[in-house]
């Protein structure tokens, strides 16, 4: 199955791969997927105390739209407002690296990604809160 | 010397055709067009007679009389015929099949279609190396078992099967039992004799040997002879089990790659076992973390299988775009269940989306095989600073203990 040019962008020079800090409190992580489903990406978010995300780090460990998506949603979510990010649909990434049905589940993992890093981040608040 | 990019090492997909296979067809291609079946003219004859010294170069190969092989399209219509051809003959005689659950789709396949058909079919599970053992086949056996399908070397893994004493140990529990053989991963590149292995029915497929696509033959005993009931009715062609005009070019170069397979069988066979060795050692003594996938013992020569782990196997293919191989991982199918061969092997679910098939042939060379080695330490080694398992792994997190969530 040939992939698109902008999977193959993605997955040759994937941007933000990397880790951020687990404990600083204004660090976000999700990991979503399991390996034996062939797919774990694990996205962490630096959100600043305004609520803007100020940096994303990616590592993923899937095929190259796995990838492709998860490199996708790190460029996109940095500099947006949490809640901004929140909204972001798993059809736009399909749109964006035009990927065919077989693949939607990647975009998925994205989308889920995005929104279990910033569940930890806001539980880690709640707890510093509360 | 610099290596030809692509290179292909996925041959028990496929292999390339040889260039003497090619010369022998191309009268048959060009000139020489008869219909075999022609009895009143010089092109009949001449295909007739083209058709029979193929019968004869491939029964050299495969043990048996020339006259026992009928020609079909392929192994997937040999296989097929094989089972539901002699489930239909004998059903008189019994109901129950028993075949291996790491067999290849046709022969899966065919059996779900005869339960369908109200067959019962017993789908044995192997040992860890991939082979099924005799006693593991005879205890199978109930009083109206008529048919067993093994193969004799898996496309996946490469494992050979102990077809010679399988089929003594069935014979020996029940007589009249027939033994259906898929020996198209095996034929040609491992020594192999329908009649000293004392099977009664026999699948190949000529693009596995070097030969042309869309032609494939099953060897059907004649003494004692076994009986099938076709399932392409017409012309009577092949004494009736198999109709249709035959395939002149392609069973033509069927015979010539049958020659040549034999001919070098000795040769070639050391010759990839030393490139698939050179593969394996390289490779493990490179990257950490590899497992070969598989019986190193009792493989095909060309095959070698290797899962790495924290690698998941589509991700490494992308990465090795210039190198055609394959992966379990089944990332592209709709299921995203892995290998079913690699399962029944015990290989985790984990591991056997990380696993690649390195199918090495008769074009293959040492040069490639170092290209080849050399571009899979830099992806593994690039693909797992990008793996969060890897990370969780040298950090000492035990994979196991984490709550995944699937989807």
């Amino acid at each position: 199955m040939p992939y698109s040019d902008k999977v193959i962008d993605h997955y040759e020079n994937p941007r933000n791969v990397g880790s951020l800090p687990k404990e600083d409190p204004n660090v976000g992580t999700g990991i979503v997927g399991a390996p034996a489903c062939g797919d774990v990406m694990k996205l962490q978010l630096k959100i600043t105390d305004e609520g803007i995300i100020e940096d994303a780090k990616f590592k993923t460990f899937g095929c190259g739209s796995a990838i492709a998506s998860s490199s996708l949603v790190t460029e996109w979510v940095k500099g947006m407002s949490v809640d901004k990010a929140m909204e972001l649909k798993n059809t736009a990434i399909v749109e964006e690296l035009n990927l065919p049905p077989v693949k939607i589940h990647c975009s998925v993992l994205a989308e889920d990604a995005i929104k279990a890093a910033i569940a930890d981040f806001k539980k880690k608040r709640a707890a510093r809160a509360g | 010397m610099a290596v030809k990019l692509p290179i292909y090492m996925d041959n028990q997909a496929t292999t390339q055709l040889d260039p003497r296979v090619l010369e022998a067809m191309m009268p048959y291609l060009t000139t020489q067009f008869g219909n075999a079946a022609s009895r009143s003219h010089s092109f009949g004859w001449t295909a007739e007679a083209a058709v029979d010294h193929a019968r004869d170069q491939i029964a050299s190969l495969l043990g048996g009389s020339g006259k026992e092989l009928v020609f079909t399209s392929g192994a997937t219509e040999s296989i097929n015929l094989a089972l539901k051809g002699a489930a239909a003959f004998y059903k008189e005689r019994g109901k129950h099949i028993i075949t291996v659950q790491t067999e290849h789709k046709a022969t899966l396949d065919a059996c779900k279609r005869l339960e369908k058909d109200g067959y019962r079919v017993t789908y044995l599970p192997v040992e860890q190396d991939g082979r099924v053992m005799p006693k593991t086949v005879a205890d199978a056996v109930v009083e109206d078992t008529i048919l067993v399908s093994i193969m004799l070397a898996n496309n996946e893994v490469g494992s050979v099967n102990p077809i010679a004493e399988i089929a003594e140990a069935v014979k020996r529990k029940k007589k009249d039992v027939l033994i259906h053989c898929d020996a198209v991963q095996g034929v040609g590149k491992i020594p192999f004799d329908v009649e000293k292995s004392r099977v009664d029915l026999a699948s190949i497929s000529a693009h596995k040997m070097y030969g042309p696509k869309g032609v494939g033959a099953l060897w059907v005993r004649r003494k004692p002879r076994v009986r099938i009931e076709p399932i392409i009715d017409g012309g009577g062609h092949e004494r009736g089990m198999r109709s249709g005009t035959l395939n002149v070019p392609g069973i033509v170069g069927f015979g010539k790659a049958a020659e040549l397979c034999k001919a070098e069988m000795a040769e070639e066979g050391a010759r990839q076992v030393r490139m698939r060795d050179r593969l394996l050692a390289e490779i493990q003594a490179q990257i950490p973390e590899t497992y070969v996938n598989g019986s190193l013992e009792h493989r095909l020569p060309g095959n070698m299988n290797i899962s790495f782990a924290f690698v998941e196997g589509e991700g490494l293919m992308m990465a090795l775009k210039d190198v055609a191989v394959s992966s379990g991982s089944a990332c592209t199918s709709a299921s995203l269940e892995p290998s079913y061969v690699l399962r029944a092997l015990g290989v985790g679910e984990e591991l056997a989306h990380t696993s690649i098939r390195f199918g090495l042939g008769r074009f293959n060379t040492e040069e490639e095989v170092d290209y080849v080695v050399k571009l899979v330490v830099d992806k593994v080694t690039r693909l797992r600073e990008l793996s969060p398992l890897w990370e969780m792994h040298q950090e000492g997190v035990d994979l196991k203990s984490i709550e995944w969530t699937a989807h």
